[in-house]
């Protein structure tokens, strides 16, 4: 029996913090590729030192609902669900390719396939395009709009502007848009400059966070001009600089990101069946699956 | 639908053919074999005792119906030990017989699970059916509740109190009332009320079996890091406010059963709750560590003037925010000193222009600044 725990960070303060979670949770078990899908956190019931033992399944997939490798990871996640033997160097990874690794969960007393967080999975680029062709309202978006992925900066973890820097060359890859470029919050090249960094009238704003909260909803709007007061909203598009920006929220928040929870459970060795297909169909803001 | 009236299904039957087939049967009263050479079911009930043959077990007398179809519904219509053990417990399965019980389920067993009042009823094959509803609601026409059939819609109903609030903690007694799942399924009801309470059904048979396992303050105190760190510098007698504060039924529904450590027992109330709380949770973490940031200040003299009326006033005000008692307090009733008016007079005859108590300095050099 399969089991599928997405655990994440939540907050004491947000309510929104654990909706992605819940939202993506609800997609996959409608999929009934799992036998049970659970839900754990941080900062919110059921901790992640309690969601192991809520689950019944003998082969469990935990999959980290984070942006990056690093501090909740590395240590926090593995610590709090009891991973014996754990230590970063089995995801053997460069900083955005953990993949998976295998190892007994103290709290169960059962071996759980232990999963690289979402923001670092290839998939998570095909979201960002999502992203963008939702916030337009447009399946074929690209064709003279700018794209960028906005993150935190390095001030706290490294491993976070990887992650963006990767998404942003995957994006810059697939040639679907004029220009793709990387922006930090805490460090340059900055969000809040953002008109300075393109030429394309048109620049799609995505900020590679799971969640939205006080950065995606406060800082990055206003950072970047698109008003003065966030609790006054702003449009979409905003004109700024002469530019038009389509800000588009935490990219976690897309409901293809149920996918990528999906992706990392497969590469872990899950079986799902057409769970993927069904996913990124249910998804799709058309009739058509974009992307396909 | 009592003992009387239960009528096997061949689903039913064929399980437990097949169970007895393999091994005899013992449950809740039932004792059952199958003698194979004379293709004879042996069936015994505390007042029954049959004999039938291969092809008559759907005559089995009502009774003895009654013991099947729970030991059916309880063994392989429920297929976890905790979900087992939590519908057992709904039912009161290990205080009433089962004809007993399948009486009382006619009507219903209630029982309550922090807020939630979960009543048990008898379904036409002897299954079960759960409802589940604010115990505030227990008086309250079905038609008068908005209906739910999604176990995880729970999720959605406990993110808020009355007043539109985030409830960052789900078992504080503050579940918003005024909705009910009339009809759901063994399975579904441990869902909603893993939605509503997450994981306190598991912990809770984890107790029963006597292996719940407590992570007491100072083991919670080793295993920090990061900024959280900071509460290892927190105050054994700290912990002992924190618990008091924090842990009271008045603020959670759990039952603290951590204390400082395994012999280091803590004096303030764990509560009355039916299901326990095992550990520090992550709201009493986050809150010790702004008590370990403030408790490294050392205690001032401070000298004030008050009239004794102003000195039970501010006493009062820390109440009424204490137990959240505020919002009762009535717009014009300036006999209570947290009363809005009375509050308001207070800080006009005694703060200063920059906000000050009596005018009196809060740093000991005189110099006020409030930024940390």
């Amino acid at each position: 029996m399969q089991s599928l725990v997405i655990v994440a960070h939540g907050s004491h303060l947000n309510p929104d913090s654990a909706t992605p979670t819940h939202t993506h949770a609800d997609t996959i078990r409608a999929t009934d590729a799992f036998a049970e899908v659970r839900t754990g956190f941080w900062k919110e019931q059921p901790s992640l030192r309690e969601v192991l033992r809520t689950t019944h399944g003998d082969d469990i997939y935990v999959v980290p609902l984070f942006i990056s490798e690093g501090y909740f990871t590395e240590r926090v996640i593995p610590r709090e669900l009891r991973l014996e033997g754990w230590k970063p160097e089995l995801w053997n990874s460069d900083g955005i390719s953990a993949d998976t690794a295998t190892l007994v969960a103290g709290d169960i007393d059962t071996e759980v396939h232990y999963c690289g967080p979402v923001g670092t999975h290839e998939a998570m680029t095909d979201v960002l395009v999502r992203r963008a062709e939702s916030v337009t309202d447009d399946p074929e978006v690209g064709n003279g709009f700018g794209f960028a992925v906005v993150g935190h900066g390095t001030e706290r973890n490294e491993n976070s502007a990887k992650a963006i820097e990767y998404h942003t060359e995957q994006l810059r890859k697939t040639g679907r848009f004029d220009e793709v470029k990387a922006l930090f919050m805490d460090e340059e090249p900055a969000v809040d400059d953002v008109t300075d960094h393109f030429d394309s009238e048109d620049i799609i704003v995505v900020p590679l966070f799971i969640a939205d909260g006080f950065h995606t909803q406060e800082d990055i709007p206003e950072d970047m001009g698109l008003t003065d007061d966030y609790r006054n909203g702003y449009d979409v598009p905003s004109g700024v600089d002469g530019h038009r920006i389509w800000y588009g929220g935490a990219v976690g928040t897309e409901e293809l990101t149920a996918d990528v929870v999906l992706e990392r459970a497969a590469d872990a060795g899950a079986d799902i069946g057409d769970a993927i297909a069904r996913v990124r169909k249910q998804t799709s803001p058309t009739t058509q699956a974009v992307g396909e | 639908m009592s003992v009387a009236g239960v009528a096997l299904s061949a689903t039913q039957l064929a399980a437990f053919r097949e169970q007895l087939a393999a091994e005899p049967i013992e449950y809740d009263g039932l004792a059952a074999e199958y003698d194979a050479a004379e293709d004879t079911y042996h069936i015994e009930t505390p007042d029954h005792q049959t004999s039938l043959g291969g092809d008559e077990l759907d005559t089995a007398a009502d009774e003895q119906a009654a013991y099947l179809s729970n030991w059916y519904f309880h063994t392989q219509q429920v297929t976890t030990e905790s979900k087992q053990a939590f519908c057992r417990w709904l039912e009161l399965a290990d205080d009433r017989p089962v004809p007993t019980r399948y009486d009382d389920l006619e009507a219903g067993i209630g029982r309550e699970w922090g807020e939630l009042m979960i009543t048990t009823t008898l379904a036409a094959d002897g299954g079960r059916r759960y409802e589940i509803r604010h115990v505030d609601d227990s008086g309250v026409d079905d038609d008068a509740l908005t209906p739910h059939t999604d176990p995880f819609a729970a999720r959605d109903i406990g993110t808020l109190d009355t007043d539109g609030r985030y409830r960052p903690l789900r078992t504080a007694p503050s579940l918003d009332s005024g909705w009910i799942f009339p009809e759901l399924t063994a399975d579904a009801v441990y869902d909603a009320v893993e939605a509503f309470y997450p994981a306190t059904i598991v912990n809770w048979h984890r107790e029963q079996r006597g292996e719940l396992d407590v992570d007491h303050w100072r083991d919670e105190q080793d295993r920090q890091s990061g900024i959280y760190n900071l509460i290892t510098v927190l105050p054994d007698e700290a912990v002992e406010w924190a618990a008091a504060a924090c842990c009271d039924d008045s603020q959670c529904l759990k039952r603290r059963e951590w204390q400082l450590s395994a012999d280091e027992p803590l004096a303030a109330e764990g509560g009355d709750g039916v299901f326990p709380c095992r550990a520090p949770c992550s709201t009493v973490v986050a809150a010790g560590r702004e008590w370990a940031k403030l408790e490294r200040e050392d205690t001032q003299t401070y000298e004030f003037e008050l009239t004794p009326s102003e000195k039970e006033q501010i006493e009062a005000i820390i109440d009424a925010v204490a137990d959240g008692t505020v919002d009762e307090i009535r717009e014009a009733d300036l006999s209570e000193g947290a009363n809005r008016y009375r509050a308001r007079y207070l800080r006009e005859k005694r703060f200063d222009d920059d906000g000050t108590l009596s005018g009196t300095p809060t740093r000991p050099d005189g110099h006020n600044d409030d930024s940390d």
